[in-house]
C-alpha cells in the first residue's frame, strides 16, 4: 500500500513529523514501511508562468516563441511542446532552475534566437512516466485558471509529497485504505480521525429504481450489491488534487469517472466499478454464477472463459463484468459516457481468490477483496463517490440506491480481563491504561471491574479472540515497555539424543580425515534421480517421487542417492581450476516404496563423499598421489571403526560405476552402502579427474550402534603375535582368505590384518603373496605357545585346502 | 715405592686434565691402569715389599687407582657432553621449511551456525527435535492454524508432491508433531532445525532449498516477557553481548501476538547505514505467543497452558555475521567459499 503522505494530512493531524518519523513509527507499532519515497527530486526556481503571447519561432517549424509572465519578470522561452498555447498556465523553470537529475537550466540561444527558461512537462518535473495521465503525456503541464503566475508549483503539483510504502501482512487489511492508515496513525499519535463527506447534496426527484434493479442469485458470495445511478455526467480530466494523489498512490489518471472510483477504492478500502449506464443494455443486474464455458472480454481485450466457480456480474442476459475482478470491455466509461451505474458490493474472498487464481488477473479491486472488505463501508463509499461525481464530473445522482443485502454488518465481541493480559505479557498494566489505549484505538467497550467487554470495529475483522485484543494492547503499550523476564518453568536439562550425537560423531570423523562438509540441494533432475544408487535402495525404491508444479526440471526430483550433487559440485570446482578436492555430505534421501506416492516417503540418512585428482596439493615429502580405491575404502573402515563397529567389502557391480573397482559395504550380511571409482566414462563426461566416491546408509549403521555393548573388558593375559604369508593364486580375494582364517582361528585368534601383497620376481607367474599379522588372544589365561601351534597349522591346512595356497618361507 | 706411586698419579691427573680426546682419554687409561700399565706395573713389584710395607703401600696405590680413575670418568663425561653437544649442533635442520601436510576437512558454514545454536538452546534447557522434510498438508499448514484456503498460504507457495503430500516450507511441523507426541501431558521445550524448501527461483536473496531453525516453549504461564528475554539471551550470545533488540509486532498465522525481532546494527552502532538501510535496525527472527488453535490442536488446553515460539534461517545469520552477500553460495560448494568459512 503507498500512502502519500499530503493525502493522510487530510484526516489526520500529523502534527510536525517528518514522513521518515511517521514512518518509523508506524513500523514500530507493527506494520512495517518499507519505504519513503519522494514523489519528484527536489527543484528549485521552478513556477506557475502565464504565456502571454506564443507565435511560431522565425528560424523553425515545430517551435514557438513565448513570452512568459514568472511574476517577478517577464521571459522569453522557446518551447517544443504541441499543446502550448496563449493564455495557458504553465510550469516554468526559470534560468537557474534545478530540475530533477541535476538537470541545471541556462539561458541558451536555439537557432538563432535567444530562450531564457524552459516550459515543463510532469516528466520533466520528476514524475515518473507511467503515472503521468495520457492526455499529458506528450506534453507541457497546463494549469487550472485558478493558479497564481509566480508561484512555486511545487504545492500545487504535490511534488514535495512523501509516499510510505506499507507492507501490508494479511491480517491487516484495514490498512489497504487510507481511513486505515489514518486510525492505525491516530492510534499510534493519540489523534482523531477526519472522516470525508459522504451525503449528495442535491436531491434528485428521479429514484435510482426507475432505472435499474438488483437480483443477487448467489447470496453466499455476493450478500450485498448496491447500484447507485449518476446520470448527465461531464467526462473530463478530474481536479488536479486527485489526479496528484492517485499519482502518489501509484495510480495513472484516467479520466475523472474512472478516477473518482480509484480515489475511493484508495480512501475507504472499498473496490467500486462503474459501468456505462446506456451500454448496460438491461434495467436489471443479475448476479450468478458463470455457467461453464460461458465468456466474457475483459476491459483488458481479453477474451475469457469461464466456469461456475466465476462469479460475474450480468445485465439479465450475458455478463458485464468479472465480479470483484475486472470489468467487461462492453460497457466500459469512455469519453462518450452519459450515464454511470456505479456498483458497490461485497463479494465473498474465496470465490475473488479463486477467479484471480485462475485468470491470473490481479488489480487494486481484487487483492481487496481477497483480504475482505468492511460490511459498514460498502454503501458510504457508494455514497461517496456518488457526491464527488456530482461535485467534479457535474452528474445528476438518483435518489437512493437499488439494492440486494443480505449482509451481516455485526461485529465481534471480545472479552479481555486486565489480569489476564498482564498475566500473558509480563506487565502490571492498571485499567486506566488499557482504556487509554481502547480509547486511541476507536473501539468501544464496556467495562465491569477488570473485564473489558470490546466491540471489535468491522473495520478490522482480523480481530476475533483474547489473543488478538492481547496484541493491540501490546502493541498500543508497546513491545519496548515489556520486560525482559526469563521462563519461570522448572528446567530440564537439554541434550542431544544419541542419534544426533552419532551424527556429529560421523561428521566430525570425517572432516578429521580430510574431508570438507557441502550442503546440496535435495531435488535434482529426471538423469541423477536415477544415478549411483545403493542398491539396497533401489530396490526398495518403486517410484520416482516428483513435484507436481517443480520450477525447473532441474529441481523436480528428491534424490535418491546424494554423489550426484556432489559430484556435480566437485565438477563445478574442477571447471575453476580446483581439481583435487574431498567433499562429503549427510543428508537424506527420499524413498517411495509404493507405484503412486500416496504417503510420505521413507527419509534415510546417509553419508556420501567423493574425491578426486591429488589427495594433497603440495606433498612435500611425500609421494605425489593421486586418490585411489584403497584411501576411499580407508576413509569408510576408519569411521566404521570410529564406531566399533564390523563390515566386509564385496566386490560388486553397479551402473557408473567403475565394474572392476566397486565394492558393497556389508554389515551383518545386509548392503549398507558402496565404494569404488567413479566410471571414467562419467568422470569424463563430467570433466573429473579419477573420482572415489562412498556412500553409506547411516540408519543402519546407527541401529547396529545400539547393539555395541558399552564396555568390553580390557585382556589381562599377555597376547602373542604371529605372521604369516601366503602364495596364492592372483585372482584369489586376500579378504577372503583373511575371512577364513578367522573363521578357522577362533576363538583364539582376536585380529586379522593384512601387511605386505606382493607380485613380481621370485614369484611363478600369475600368483601373489600376501602378509596376514594374527594376533592371538584368550580371555581367560595366558596362551601356550603349543597352542598357538595348533591353531596356526589349522589354519595354514584350511587356507591350502581351500585357495590351493602355500605357505611363503 | 710411595714416591713412585704418587709420581704416576700426578703425572697422570695432569695429563687427564690436558686432555680434550675421547681416543687420548683410552689411551691414558691403558697407559696407567692397563694391563701393561704404569701403575700395574708398580703393583707387580709390591711382592718384593716387606709385610708390615705391603698394607701401607697397597692402601696409597689403592687411593692412587681411586683418583685416577675417578678422573677418568669425570672427563669422560665431560667430554661425552661435549660430544654430544657437538653432534646435536650438526644436526640442526631449517624449522623454516613447510611441515608435511596433512589433508584438513571442515564443516559447513551453516552447519557450523545451526550446531552454534543448538550449543546454545541445549544450554538454556531446550532438547533438539528433527522431522520429516517430506510433509502432510496438515502438519505444514491446518494444525499451525492455516487451514485450506487461509489467505496466509499465499505467503508460502509450496512444493506440493500430490494434494496432501509437500516439501515442508518451515520446521515448524516439528512443533506440532512434538505437541501432539506429548498429549498436551508436561511441558515442551524444544528447538528444531532443519531444511525446508519454498518455490522460489534462486537468485542472490533467494533459494528453493534453505535451512531454518525454530524454537518453541510451551508451558503454564509462559509469557510474552519471557519470550522478549529469551530472544535477547540468544541474541547477545550469537551476536555479541553489546547488541540490543528491539521487538515488533507482526503477523504470522500460528502466533498471537506475533512479533519481528531486529538486532542493533553492528556496523553502525544503530546510527544508519546502508547494511541496515538507514535504520539502525537489522530484521533477524519473527515469533511471537503460541496461537490458542496451534496449542489446541497439539492437545494443550490454551486456557491452561501458554507458549512461544519463535524462527530464524542460519542462511540469514551467516550473511549477516560473515557478510555473505549471495544465497547461492551455500548450496554450490565452491571450494574457496568453504575454506573460507570452515573455521566459523
Ligand atoms: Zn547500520
Amino acid at each position: 500500500m503507498l500512502v502519500s503522505y499530503n493525502w493522510l494530512k487530510n484526516y489526520v493531524d500529523l502534527g510536525d513529523l517528518t514522513p521518515e518519523e511517521l514512518a518509523a513509527k508506524i513500523t514500530k507499532s507493527g506494520i512495517e514501511v518499507e519505504s519513503v519515497e519522494y514523489v519528484a527530486e527536489k527543484s528549485t526556481d521552478v513556477v506557475v508562468g502565464y504565456v502571454e503571447s506564443c507565435e511560431q519561432h522565425p528560424n523553425a517549424d515545430k517551435l514557438n516563441l513565448c513570452q512568459v509572465d514568472v511574476g517577478d519578470q517577464k521571459l522569453q522561452i522557446i518551447c517544443g511542446a504541441p499543446n502550448i498555447a496563449e493564455g495557458q498556465k504553465v510550469a516554468v523553470a526559470k534560468p537557474g532552475a534545478i530540475l530533477p537529475g541535476n538537470f541545471k537550466i541556462k539561458k541558451v540561444k536555439l537557432r538563432g534566437v535567444e530562450s531564457n527558461g524552459m516550459i515543463c512537462s510532469l516528466k520533466e518535473l520528476g514524475i515518473e512516466e507511467k503515472y503521468v495521465p495520457t492526455d499529458l503525456a506528450d506534453g507541457i503541464f497546463v494549469f487550472p485558471e485558478d493558479a497564481t503566475v509566480g508561484e512555486n508549483v511545487d504545492e500545487r503539483l504535490n511534488l514535495n509529497d512523501a509516499v510510505l510504502e506499507l507492507d501490508v501482512l494479511a491480517n491487516r487489511a484495514d490498512a489497504l485504505s487510507m481511513l486505515g492508515v489514518a486510525y492505525e496513525v491516530g492510534a499510534i499519535l493519540d489523534q482523531p480521525v477526519q472522516l470525508p463527506e459522504e451525503a449528495v447534496t442535491v436531491i434528485d426527484e428521479e429514484n435510482v429504481k426507475s432505472y435499474i434493479s438488483v437480483e443477487v442469485e448467489a447470496a453466499d458470495l455476493n450478500p450485498y450489491y448496491g447500484a447507485f445511478l449518476i446520470r448527465n455526467v461531464e467526462i473530463k480530466p478530474s481536479p488536479l488534487w486527485m489526479r496528484n494523489y492517485l499519482m502518489a498512490a501509484g495510480i495513472r489518471p484516467i479520466n475523472n469517472v474512472v478516477d473518482i472510483t480509484n480515489f475511493v477504492l484508495l480512501e475507504y478500502g472499498q473496490p467500486l466499478h462503474a459501468f456505462d449506464y446506456d451500454k448496460f443494455d438491461s434495467e436489471k443486474v443479475l448476479v450468478r454464477r458463470a455457467t461453464e464455458g460461458e465468456t466474457i472480454v475483459t476491459l483488458d481485450d481479453q477474451t475469457r472463459t469461464l466456469s461456475e466457480k466465476n462469479l460475474v456480474i450480468t445485465n439479465g442476459k450475458e455478463p458485464v463484468a468479472l465480479a470483484g475482478v475486472m470489468g467487461g470491455a462492453n460497457t466500459e466509461v469512455t469519453a462518450e459516457t452519459k450515464n454511470v451505474l456505479l456498483e458497490a458490493a461485497y463479494f465473498d474472498s474465496s470465490s475473488v481468490r479463486g477467479t484471480v487464481k485462475q485468470t491470473g488477473l490481479r488489480s487494486e479491486s481484487s487483492t481487496r477483496y481477497e483480504k475482505g472488505v468492511d460490511p459498514n463501508r460498502v454503501k458510504k463509499a457508494g455514497s461517496r463517490a456518488c457526491l464527488l461525481m456530482e461535485q467534479f464530473a457535474n452528474g445528476k445522482v438518483a435518489a437512493g440506491v437499488a439494492e440486494f443485502d443480505e449482509l451481516d454488518r455485526s461485529g465481534k465481541t471480545v472479552e479481555m480481563d486486565i489480569n489476564q493480559i498482564n498475566k500473558r505479557l509480563g506487565t502490571e498494566m492498571k485499567p486506566d491504561e488499557v482504556i487509554s489505549i481502547l480509547k486511541r484505538l476507536k473501539f468501544e467497550f464496556e467495562q465491569n471491574g477488570t473485564v473489558f467487554s470490546v466491540q471489535a470495529p468491522t473495520r478490522r475483522r482480523d480481530i476475533t479472540i483474547f489473543e488478538d485484543m492481547l496484541e493491540e494492547v501490546a502493541r498500543m503499550y508497546g513491545y519496548d515497555n515489556l520486560p525482559f523476564t526469563l521462563p519461570q518453568g522448572a528446567s530440564q536439562a537439554g541434550a542431544l539424543t544419541q542419534r544426533q550425537s552419532l551424527k556429529r560423531k560421523v561428521k566430525n570423523y570425517i572432516q578429521g580425515v580430510g574431508l570438507m562438509e557441502t550442503l546440496t540441494y535435495s531435488l535434482t533432475n529426471a538423469t541423477d534421480m536415477k544415478r549411483l544408487v545403493s542398491p539396497e535402495i533401489r530396490e526398495q525404491a518403486v517410484a520416482p517421487v516428483a513435484l507436481a508444479m517443480p520450477m525447473s526440471e532441474e529441481h523436480k526430483y528428491l534424490r535418491l542417492s546424494i554423489l550426484p550433487e556432489l559430484l556435480r559440485a566437485l565438477a563445478y570446482n574442477s571447471a575453476r581450476n580446483h581439481a583435487n578436492l574431498g567433499y562429503y555430505e549427510l543428508g537424506s534421501i527420499f524413498i517411495c516404496d509404493e507405484e503412486k506416492v500416496s504417503k510420505q516417503p521413507d527419509e534415510k540418512l546417509r553419508v556420501s563423499g567423493a574425491i578426486t585428482g591429488k589427495w594433497l596439493e603440495h606433498p612435500w615429502q611425500q609421494e605425489k598421489k593421486d586418490v585411489d580405491f584403497y584411501l576411499v575404502k580407508g576413509i569408510v573402515e576408519g569411521l566404521i571403526d570410529h564406531l566399533d563397529l564390523n563390515v566386509s567389502f564385496r566386490q560388486a557391480k553397479i551402473d557408473d560405476m567403475h565394474p572392476g573397482r566397486c565394492a558393497v559395504i556389508e554389515m551383518n550380511e545386509q548392503v549398507v552402502g558402496f565404494i569404488g571409482q567413479l566410471h571414467p566414462a562419467l568422470a569424463k563426461e563430467m570433466d573429473l579427474k579419477e573420482t572415489y566416491v562412498f556412500d553409506v546408509n547411516l540408519e543402519e549403521v546407527f541401529v547396529a550402534y545400539e547393539d555395541i555393548p558399552s564396555y568390553t573388558q580390557i585382556p589381562k593375559y599377555p597376547s602373542i603375535a604371529r605372521d604369516i604369508a601366503f602364495i596364492l593364486d592372483e585372482n584369489i580375494h586376500a579378504g577372503d582368505v583373511k575371512d577364513l582364517i578367522e573363521e578357522i582361528g577362533a576363538p583364539l585368534v582376536n585380529q586379522v590384518g593384512i601387511f605386505d601383497v606382493y607380485q613380481g620376481a621370485n614369484l611363478e607367474e600369475g600368483k601373489k603373496s600376501v602378509a596376514y599379522s594374527l594376533l592371538y588372544q584368550h580371555p581367560d589365561k595366558t596362551l601356550k605357545d603349543d597352542e598357538v601351534e595348533e591353531s596356526y597349522q589349522k589354519i595354514i591346512e584350511a587356507v591350502h585346502e581351500k585357495f590351493n595356497a602355500y605357505v611363503r618361507s | 715405592m710411595r714416591e713412585q706411586l704418587e709420581a704416576i698419579q700426578a703425572e697422570a691427573l695432569e695429563r687427564i686434565s690436558q686432555t680434550e680426546d675421547m681416543k687420548e682419554l683410552q689411551d691414558i687409561k691403558v697407559t696407567y691402569l692397563g694391563k701393561k700399565g704404569s701403575l700395574t706395573g708398580v703393583l707387580r713389584g709390591m711382592g718384593k715389599l716387606s709385610k708390615e710395607e705391603r698394607p701401607v703401600v697397597g692402601e696409597i696405590a689403592n687411593k692412587v687407582r681411586e683418583s685416577i680413575t675417578a678422573a677418568l670418568d669425570e672427563k669422560n663425561e665431560k667430554l661425552e657432553q661435549l660430544q654430544l653437544e657437538e653432534q646435536l649442533e650438526a644436526e640442526t635442520i631449517d624449522v623454516t621449511l613447510p611441515g608435511r601436510p596433512v589433508k584438513v576437512g571442515g564443516a559447513h558454514l551453516l552447519s557450523s551456525i545451526v550446531q552454534e545454536l543448538e550449543d546454545l538452546f541445549i544450554g538454556m534447557g531446550y532438547e533438539v527435535r528433527e522431522g520429516p522434510e517430506v510433509e502432510t498438508d496438515f502438519y505444514n499448514f491446518e494444525a499451525l492454524n492455516l487451514p485450506k484456503n487461509h489467505p496466509a498460504r499465499d505467503m508460502q507457495d509450496t512444493f506440493y508432491i500430490t494434494n496432501e503430500l509437500l516439501l515442508r516450507t518451515h520446521t515448524s511441523p516439528v512443533q506440532a508433531r512434538t505437541m501432539q507426541e506429548y498429549k498436551g501431558e508436561k511441558p515442551v521445550k524444544m528447538i528444531c532445525p532443519g531444511k525446508v524448501y519454498r518455490r522460489d527461483t534462486d537468485d542472490a536473496t533467494h533459494s528453493h532449498q534453505f535451512t531454518q531453525i525454530e524454537g518453541l516453549y510451551v508451558d503454564k504461564n509462559v509469557r510474552m516477557s519471557d519470550l522478549k528475554g529469551t530472544l535477547d539471551t540468544f541474541a547477545k550470545k550469537m551476536f555479541g553481548e553489546d547488541r540490543e533488540i528491539r521487538l515488533r509486532p507482526s503477523f504470522f498465522p500460528f502466533t498471537e501476538p506475533s512479533v519481528e525481532m531486529d538486532i542493533s546494527c553492528k556496523v553502525c552502532n544503530g546510527e544508519g547505514c546502508s547494511v541496515c538501510k538507514g535504520t539502525g535496525w537489522i530484521e533477524i527472527l519473527g515469533g511471537g505467543m503460541v496461537h490458542p488453535k496451534v496449542l489446541e490442536m497439539g492437545g494443550y488446553d490454551p486456557e491452561v497452558y501458554s507458549g512461544f515460539a519463535f524462527g530464524m534461517g542460519p542462511e540469514r545469520i551467516a550473511m549477516l555475521k560473515y557478510g555473505v552477500n549471495d544465497i547461492r553460495q551455500f548450496y554450490t560448494n565452491d571450494i574457496r567459499f568453504l575454506k573460507q568459512y570452515h573455521k566459523a
